[in-house]
């Protein structure tokens, strides 16, 4: 092989360089989002009481359609009560339904957005609660 | 297995009816599921076309109009620009008599009736040239009452809408107008705008569905109590022969802004 060790040197460096990003971030994961639900509004609730719109599951994976839904239906049709699976009425409101309870964007909705490197754009309008000590 | 072009076709055309019935059908079914999810508060107001009476009679001085405007602009956190005018965001405002009713202008016409503060909104007219030429449909009217509707989601700010309006109702947000906003004095129930999107009146779109009359209104009628007169804007439905509305413009004399335009507004003046 010509020049066998400045081809393997090379090898060497770009193999390390590429993979650099690997090593000095160590093992170190980036903690797991923990989106926080004991805001002192959802702790008032009495503990039977304690449940979003809909199950904690269809919450998760579908919270971002289910936003855009309501959106149609109040600013478009001017139709303002969602009645959930359970029965339960609720005022179709980001701001007025769904921050009531978790008034803590920063833990809450920040904690997965950052994580996932999302940015949705609701706050450049919509008001976000104010948290104390912030 | 061997095919001929003709069973091939025939398998072909069958097969795409059944399968845009079949999304069609599905669809139907979608919608069916949606609707029953969602109501209107029973509590809201509705009316098949909404309208407002201003009666200039009532409004001679700042300390009458402005507790109108005020209530609106604090309620749907409307910015407060004040270094340039041509920024200036406004839902309601105060214009003279040859901006309101141009084409009708007099010099010998008396002098109060030139320097009369005339309460402007947008006009929810019925026939509404800021929807025409809105390429996203952001301003739209709602079939169910009139009211010439902005969804903010929507806009992309081209301002077509504002070239579109003959009565100058819309304002642009050529800025973030959140510094613009009194934070002591902001409504948390209500959102902002954001730069780059038209705003203008709602009609209180919002306080409708939960039962409330216009900011606006509410205001006037608070005025009036306190100067023990009648409020100096009315309210109601313009399809209803019994709403209050009708009963005045069945009794008095009322103007509209730049009827010939064949827009239909829907707000009327007595002057």
């Amino acid at each position: 092989m010509y020049n066998g060790g400045k081809i393997l040197l090379g090898l060497i460096i770009f193999i390390s360089l590429v993979t650099a990003p690997f090593w000095l971030s160590g093992k170190q994961a980036t903690a797991k989002p923990d989106p926080k639900i004991d805001t002192p509004e959802i702790l008032k609730l009495p503990e039977s009481d304690r449940q979003c719109v809909e199950s904690k599951a269809y919450m998760k994976k579908e919270h971002m359609k289910m936003l855009n839904e309501w959106r149609d239906w109040v600013v478009r049709d001017g139709v303002t009560v969602y009645t959930s699976t359970t029965g339960k009425q609720y005022t179709m409101s980001l701001q007025n339904t769904c921050m009531k309870c978790h008034s803590n964007k920063k833990n809450f909705c920040d904690e997965c957005h950052n994580y996932a490197a999302v940015s949705p754009y609701c706050w450049t309008c919509h008001l976000e609660p104010k948290e104390k000590g912030l | 297995m061997s095919m001929n072009r003709r069973e091939f076709i025939k398998i072909a055309g069958l097969s795409s009816i059944l399968g845009i019935g079949g999304v069609t059908g599905v669809t139907a079914l979608k919608n069916s599921v949606e609707a029953s999810q969602v109501s209107k508060n029973p509590e809201a107001l509705t009316a098949k076309r909404w309208a407002m009476v201003v009666d200039m009679s009532k409004f001679a001085s700042e300390e009458d109009f402005q507790p109108c405007i005020d209530a609106c602009h604090r309620v749907h956190n409307v910015p407060h620009v004040t270094d340039n005018p041509k920024h200036e965001v406004k839902w309601m405002w105060p214009e003279t008599y040859e901006h309101a009713f141009p084409g009708n202008e007099d010099e010998y016409r008396a002098e109060k009736y030139q320097h009369m503060p005339f309460l402007m909104l947008c006009n929810h007219c019925e026939n509404p040239p800021c929807v025409r030429v809105c390429p996203t449909q952001a301003t739209f009217k709602r079939k169910s009452d009139g009211i010439v509707m902005m969804d903010m989601h929507r806009c992309i700010g081209c301002r077509f809408c504002m070239a579109g309006c003959p009565y100058g109702a819309r304002s642009f947000n050529y800025k973030n107008p959140r510094p613009f906003i009194d934070e002591s004095k902001e409504n948390p129930e209500f959102p902002t705008r954001m730069k780059g999107v038209v705003e203008k009146c709602t009609l209180c779109y919002e306080r409708l569905a939960k039962g409330l009359e216009p900011a606006c209104v509410e205001a006037a009628k608070e005025v009036a109590v306190k100067k023990g007169t009648t409020p100096g804007l009315i309210f109601g439905d313009l399809e209803d022969p019994a709403s209050e509305v009708r009963k005045i413009l069945s009794e008095r004399f009322t103007i509209r802004r730049k009827p010939e335009l064949g827009t239909s507004p829907s707000v009327y003046y007595i002057i």
